[in-house]
């Protein structure tokens, strides 16, 4: 995959921002900074993980809204729905209630999006992985495969090239649609997003989901949705109002997107990490390459897998209890009618199952050229030496040592720290002479990379 | 640019510590990923070493644009036979160590194949200096 830009979709209402410095301290990229009493978002940086809009006391930070009504432009919806989604309701809502809530809302179709771990299943007897090296770490969180791109990309070739399950479910409702006659232009296929990380991989122009997906949808946004039609339609199961079949998924499949969903169905010696800082200083480990041991490596940017997705509106011990529940209930195997409704379109599937290999983000080194990253981090070294190492944030700097790499970079100057300034303003005159003002650039919005990726 | 750090014999707790922060520095300087696994796998086992069989040392390291050169020093017992040492499989870690999963015997010889020059002074209750010398230029052996 040639470097591309990432799509963002989380951005900070500046009439909501404090300037507090939550946001800054969590994020596990050191992507923010606060300037002029905001924060801002280097956007080479930013892996979509969420954490900053999930810390932030203010409500600032959002995540960018698409509009609905975009599904009426076709003429067969189709909605992926993640498995998580039932977790979201209470007991009393049925599945069948929230599956003709979906159909009552606007869609033609339904799947789960969980369903193409039974389709891959189905095509090959076993759930097959594909990467260049050992062992193979999973790429359904796309904050994590972003963060390796950023951060590890000694590890890229380990990163699974297999398309993610709600992918694989898109190219079959695709399929099948067109193999029962329906114009490729009159499908649109919509993925219920539980978080920014997937939503802004399907905005991010040349990714694997582009053209197979037409659009996201943020989940909460759905979610009230169906709450007020389920509140509307109360009755609709007594009115007997057409009922409609529930999606296709065997139970191993439904808990998928779960912590452990995805490395139990997986062969060999496997290992589930969730929550990004607890991922960060796991893939540290597997970066040493000490771990041969180890066959595959489920790691995910969210606590307790995507019920911590930042969309989803419900506790996500609870919402994790209820598909857990649910997934009790359902099938080992899938129905005979459905896996040969697979096999039937073998050919349209199994040759568009890989993306193509992940290239990798250069954004956090000090320089492209190494002789002046070796120059600007000695500047690093001495100016770390004189800040006052207790990592209070106040400068708009995460810790003493990012605003000591500002300063290098040439982003920033020593006369942000507010601890220097009441102890000793004079010397901290005579330091910024030495190591720079960086005023134009302190002015400017967003910390500019110090150079750009590669092509 | 140089960077100097302890290594406290028997803390096989923190083994390793500064393989990490080293490879942190090198990341940063924007060192080719090869180079940064080679460099830090040559470190690691050295680190290890330092831990596992000496009385304590230290990890000086010097970067510039050509190379990176790494020496790693302690204050003893120092190794015997070298060449005995250097062969795969071959270790005198304790029974205790290879509980802990060191002392495998593949340390110096690892060490060998991730370096451009590797030179190595020690004898019976010597202090051992490793220094190892990695090169960054295009078309070396191991870029």
């Amino acid at each position: 995959m040639p470097d591309r830009p990432f799509h963002h979709t989380l951005a900070v209402r500046e009439d909501l921002c404090q300037g507090c410095t939550h946001c800054m301290k969590r994020c596990p990229t050191e992507a923010i900074r606060i300037t002029g009493g905001k924060a801002h978002v280097n956007p080479e940086r930013c892996v979509d993980c969420g954490q900053c809009m999930d810390v932030c006391p203010h409500d600032a930070i959002v995540i960018e809204q698409n509009d609905f009504q975009q599904i009426f432009g076709y003429r067969h919806r189709v909605a992926i729905v993640p498995s998580l989604m039932i977790g979201q309701f209470e007991d009393e809502v049925a599945e069948m209630d929230m599956i003709g809530a979906f159909h009552s809302i606007g869609f033609t179709h339904v799947h789960y999006a969980e369903f193409g771990v039974d389709i891959l299943k189905t095509l090959g007897n076993k759930i097959s992985v594909y990467a260049d090296a050992h062992p193979v770490v999973s790429s359904y969180c796309p904050a994590v495969v972003r963060l390796i791109q950023l951060r590890y990309p000694t590890l890229l070739p380990n990163v699974n090239l297999m398309r993610t399950p709600a992918q694989i479910t898109a190219l079959y409702a695709r399929a099948s649609l067109e193999a029962h006659g329906c114009a490729p232009e009159d499908i649109g296929i919509f993925y219920i997003t539980p978080c920014a990380a997937k939503y802004a991989q399907i905005k991010t122009p040349g990714s694997a989901t582009s053209g197979l997906i037409q659009g996201g949808l943020n989940l909460d946004h759905v979610f009230n949705l169906l709450q007020r039609d389920l509140a509307k339609n109360s009755d609709r199961t007594r009115k007997g109002t057409p009922t409609w079949e529930s999606p296709a998924i065997t139970g191993p499949a439904f808990l998928w997107s779960l912590t452990k969903g995805e490395s139990s169905m997986m062969q060999g010696r496997t290992l589930s990490v969730d929550e990004v800082h607890n991922v960060i200083e796991f893939l540290e480990l597997v970066e040493d390459e000490r771990h041969e041991n180890l066959d595959f490596l489920e790691l995910r940017a969210c606590d307790t897998g995507c019920t911590g997705g930042i969309l989803t509106p419900r506790n996500r011990f609870l919402a994790t209890e209820r598909i857990k529940h649910h997934a009790a209930t359902l099938p080992k195997e899938l129905p005979d009618r459905t896996r040969i409704a697979i096999l039937e379109l073998s050919d349209k599937l199994i040759h568009n199952l890989k993306v193509e290999r992940i290239s990798a983000k250069y954004s956090l080194q000090l320089d492209e050229d190494i002789s002046t990253a070796i120059r600007k981090m000695e500047r690093v070294k001495r100016i770390t030496e004189v800040l006052p190492g207790i990592d209070c944030g106040l400068c708009g700097s995460p810790t003493c040592r990012a605003l000591a790499e500002d300063i290098a970079r040439g982003n920033a100057s020593i006369r942000r720290c507010m601890v220097m300034k009441m102890k000793d303003p004079t010397g901290l005159n005579h330091l910024a002479k030495i190591w720079g003002e960086a005023i134009p650039k302190e002015s400017h919005p967003a910390p500019v990379p110090d150079f750009t990726p590669e092509a | 640019m140089h960077v100097s750090y302890e290594v406290r014999a028997g803390d096989f707790s923190i083994a390793g510590k500064v393989s990490s922060t080293v490879k942190g520095i090198l990341k940063q300087l924007n060192l080719t990923p090869a180079h940064v696994k080679r460099i830090i796998v040559a470190l690691y086992e050295a680190e290890v070493n330092v831990v596992a069989h000496s009385f304590g040392g230290k990890i000086d390291c010097d970067i510039d644009s050509e190379q990176v050169v790494i020496t790693v020093s302690d204050t003893g017992p120092g190794i015997a036979d070298l060449e005995l040492a250097m062969t795969e499989g071959w270790s005198t870690a304790t029974a205790e160590v290879r509980e802990m999963g060191f002392g495998a015997g593949m340390g110096l010889s690892n060490i060998r194949k991730n370096t451009d020059i590797l030179k190595i002074d020690t004898g019976k209750g010597k202090p051992t200096i490793i220094s190892m010398t990695f090169r960054l230029a295009e078309g070396a052996e191991h870029a």
